[in-house]
C-alpha cells in the first residue's frame, strides 16, 4: 500500500505546474463556494434571529388549537415552576409570557381593530427591546394601568400621550372587555403591520380587562443560537402534553421559511454551476493525466500490474489531487470566514438604508459551523470520485499491446 | 516439451474492416537457454509474434504454450498474473517508471509479486550490481544514461524471476558501445544463470551474437538458422 501511495504522489508531481494548476482551480472553488455558502446561511441566520427578535421568540407555548383560532378562550394558566423548568433548559435564554387578544380600539369617533398584548415589561423587553422603539412618553411598569400604542395606530385614531381611549371586545367566556386606559407612551415599529396595529397594556391590567386572572395566551422562549433550537424544542415539547401546542418559528412564519427556501434554491443553482466547473476542471485534469500516460499503462500492465491495481493508484492520483485543493480550501476559509463571522461586513449607501427600513442592521453576517465545512468538503471529494470514473473505465478497457504503439 | 510452443499461430487485423495478415501460420518452438533473435523488416511481423509469445495479444487461429500451459485461454487478469511469473520484458525505450530509483523500479516486480520488503530490497539492490549499476541505485530514470537505464530495465525483467525475457529492439536507441555492453550482459545472464532471451530487432549487432536467427517476412518464417549450422526449419 505504501508503494501505491508513493507511487500516486510522485506521479501527481511528474507535472508540477498542471498539478498546482488543477489544486489551485479546486481551492479557489471550495473558497468561493464556502465564501457563498457562509454568506447566504449567515444571511439566513440573521433573518430569522431578527424576526423571531421582533415578536415571536424561535418557540411558543400555546393552549392546543390556540394558533389557529386565536381565541382568549385557548388561554392556559401556567405554574412558575413549569417556568422555572423552562428556563433551566439548555441554551434557552428568556421566556416571556404574553396575553394576546384583538379588540376595537376608539377614540372619538375614530375606531380601529387592534392587537391588544398583555405583557411582563421588563421580560417583553429584554426579548424585543420594547422600550427602544418608545418615541413619546413612558414605558409600562408591571402594575400599569395605562396602554403602549404603536404609533401608526396613534396617528389613525389622532391621540396623543395623555388622551385616553376606548378599548372594547370581548374576554374569557365571553365576558365583554371594556375600559377607558390612557395612552402611557408611543411605541414605533419599522414594520407598517406592526406599527398600526399594536397595542401593549401591563400583564396584571390585561388580565383584569379580559377578566382571565392569572391567563396567558403565549410563553414565547428565546434561545441563544439557532443551531440548538431543534433540540430545546424537543425539551419543550417533552414538557407539555397534547393539550398544549409547541410551535416552532418556522410553523409561525411559514412565509419566512418560503422565502429563505426560494433564495437558498437560487444559491444551490449557483454552488451548482461552480461544482460543474469545479467537476470538468477535475475532470480535464485527470483526462489529461490518463491520456499522456497511455503508453506507461500498457507498459505497467504488460511487466505484470493487474488493471484493477493500476486503476487504484489513477484513483489516488485524483483523490490527491483534489484533496490537496479542498484541504487548502478549507485552511485558508476557516480565519477568513471566523474573521466575518465575528466581523460582519456592514452595508453603506442605499442597501443600508432599505435594510434598516425593514429595522434591521445593515450587515452582511457570515455563519461558521462545521456543517458548511464538511459540505462542501464532501460535494467536492464526490465530484473528484465522479472523475475518477474516467480512468477506470479507460484502464478498464485499454489493450496493453495498442497502448504500447501510442 | 520445449519451453514455448508456436503451433500455426495466426493473426488477422481488422483495419477499416480490411482483413490483415500480420502473422500467418507460424509454427515455432524455443527451448530453455536459448539466445534468439526474431528478425525481419518492417512489417514483417516480429513484434506481434513477441507479442503473442508474451501474452500481450491473443492469436486469430492457433496456440501458444508457454512450459506446457496454452496462454490463449487465459483470461485477462490471469493473463497478466502469468507474465507477472513467468515473462521478463525489455523495451526499445526501457520504459521505466520514471518517479521510482532504478531500485525502486526493480523492486517494483517483485512488489507486485508480493515478496516482503527485505527480500525486494536486497534482491533489487544484488540485481543492479549484477547490471553493473550499484553505485545508482538511488538513482531516477532521468539521472541515469539511455545504456543506465535499460540496465535496469534488464535488471527488472530478471525481478520476477521469469522463466525467459523477452526484449524489443533492446538496443535501436543506444550507441554502440552501450549496446555491445548490454549485450555482453545479457550474454553473461544466459551464460552464468542460464536465462532464456528472445529478441525482436534488426540491429544487425544483436544477429551477430544471437545463437539462432529466425526471420520473419510477410509474417511467415523464411528462415530459421541455428548458428553451430543446424537449419532448424527454412521455406
Amino acid at each position: 500500500m505504501k508503494t501505491y501511495l508513493l507511487l500516486a504522489w510522485r506521479n501527481l508531481w511528474r507535472n508540477k505546474r498542471r498539478t498546482i494548476i488543477a489544486s489551485a482551480s479546486v481551492f479557489f472553488a471550495v473558497l468561493l463556494a464556502l465564501v457563498m455558502r457562509s454568506m447566504q446561511e449567515g444571511s439566513y441566520d440573521y433573518m430569522i434571529d431578527a424576526s423571531v427578535s421582533m415578536y415571536t421568540g424561535y418557540i411558543q407555548v400555546h393552549k392546543d388549537e390556540y394558533w389557529d383560532k386565536r381565541s382568549i378562550d385557548k388561554s392556559m394558566e401556567v405554574s412558575e415552576e413549569v417556568v422555572k423548568e423552562l428556563r433551566a433548559i439548555e441554551n434557552v435564554t428568556l421566556i416571556t409570557p404574553r396575553l394576546e387578544s384583538f379588540s376595537l380600539i376608539s377614540y372619538e369617533n375614530a375606531t380601529k381593530v387592534a392587537s391588544i398584548i398583555g405583557i411582563d415589561p421588563e421580560q417583553e423587553n429584554r426579548m424585543t427591546k420594547l422600550k427602544e422603539k418608545l418615541i413619546k412618553g413612558n414605558y409600562l411598569t408591571e402594575n400599569s394601568n395605562g396602554l403602549l400604542l404603536a404609533e401608526g395606530l396613534a396617528e389613525l385614531l389622532k391621540v396623543d400621550v395623555g388622551d385616553s381611549v376606548v378599548i372594547y371586545g370581548q374576554g374569557y367566556h365571553g365576558v365583554t372587555a371594556a375600559d377607558r386606559v390612557p395612552i402611557e407612551g408611543i411605541v414605533k415599529f419599522k414594520l407598517p403591520d406592526l406599527n398600526k396595529t399594536m397595542v401593549y397594556l401591563s400583564m396584571s391590567y390585561a388580565q383584569w380587562l379580559y377578566s382571565a386572572p392569572d391567563r396567558i395566551t403565549t410563553l414565547s422562549i428565546m434561545i441563544n443560537h439557532i443551531d440548538n433550537q431543534q433540540a430545546v424544542y424537543e425539551n419543550v415539547n417533552e414538557m407539555f402534553d397534547k393539550n398544549y401546542e409547541v410551535m416552532s418559528w418556522a410553523e409561525m412564519m411559514p412565509e419566512l421559511v418560503q422565502s429563505i427556501e426560494i433564495d437558498n434554491a437560487g444559491g444551490i443553482i449557483m454552488l451548482g454551476i461552480l461544482y460543474v466547473i469545479i467537476g470538468f476542471g477535475i475532470f480535464g485534469t485527470v483526462m489529461m493525466m490518463t491520456a499522456e500516460r497511455t503508453k506507461e499503462f500498457g507498459i505497467l500492465i504488460s511487466i505484470g500490474m493487474k488493471k484493477g491495481r493500476l486503476a487504484f493508484i489513477s484513483f489516488l492520483e485524483s483523490l490527491f489531487l483534489t484533496f490537496i485543493g479542498v484541504a487548502a480550501g478549507v485552511i485558508v476559509s476557516i480565519p477568513l470566514l471566523y474573521y466575518f463571522y465575528k466581523n460582519p461586513i456592514e452595508l453603506t449607501g442605499e442597501m443600508a438604508e432599505m435594510i434598516l427600513s425593514y429595522g434591521l442592521e445593515p450587515i452582511l453576517p457570515f455563519r461558521f459551523a462545521p456543517n458548511i465545512f464538511i459540505d462542501q468538503f464532501l460535494t467536492v471529494f464526490i465530484i473528484a470520485l465522479i472523475s475518477v470514473s474516467y480512468p477506470l473505465l479507460f484502464i478498464r478497457r485499454l489493450k496493453p499491446v495498442e497502448a504500447m504503439r501510442k | 516439451m520445449s519451453l514455448i510452443e508456436v503451433i500455426n499461430v495466426s493473426k488477422i487485423y481488422n483495419t477499416n474492416s480490411i482483413p490483415v495478415t500480420a502473422l500467418n501460420e507460424v509454427t515455432l518452438n524455443i527451448e530453455e537457454e536459448e539466445f534468439t533473435a526474431i528478425v525481419g523488416p518492417s512489417g514483417s511481423g516480429k513484434t506481434t509474434l513477441l507479442n503473442m509469445i508474451g501474452g500481450l495479444d491473443n492469436p486469430t487461429i492457433g496456440n501458444i504454450n508457454i512450459a506446457g500451459t496454452d496462454i490463449s485461454t487465459f483470461k485477462t487478469d490471469a493473463m497478466i498474473n502469468f507474465r507477472l511469473q513467468n515473462i521478463g520484458f525489455v523495451f526499445q525505450a526501457y520504459n521505466l517508471i520514471p518517479v521510482f530509483t532504478a531500485r525502486e523500479n526493480v523492486e517494483f516486480i517483485m512488489l507486485l509479486q508480493g515478496e516482503s520488503k527485505e527480500k525486494r530490497e536486497n534482491e533489487a539492490i544484488n540485481l543492479l550490481k549484477a547490471v553493473d549499476l550499484g553505485d545508482k541505485i538511488d538513482k531516477k530514470p532521468t539521472e541515469l544514461s539511455g545504456g543506465e537505464q535499460q540496465r535496469v530495465a534488464v535488471a527488472r525483467a530478471l525481478a520476477s524471476k521469469p522463466s525467459f525475457v523477452l526484449a524489443d529492439e533492446p538496443t535501436a536507441n543506444l550507441d554502440s558501445v552501450t549496446a555491445n555492453n548490454l549485450l555482453d550482459l545479457m550474454e553473461q545472464l544466459n551464460k552464468e544463470q542460464k536465462m532464456t532471451f528472445i529478441f525482436s530487432t534488426h540491429d544487425a549487432r544483436v544477429i551477430k551474437r544471437a545463437h539462432r536467427v529466425v526471420t520473419l517476412r510477410d509474417g511467415a518464417i523464411e528462415s530459421d538458422v541455428v548458428k553451430n549450422g543446424i537449419l532448424a526449419n527454412s521455406d
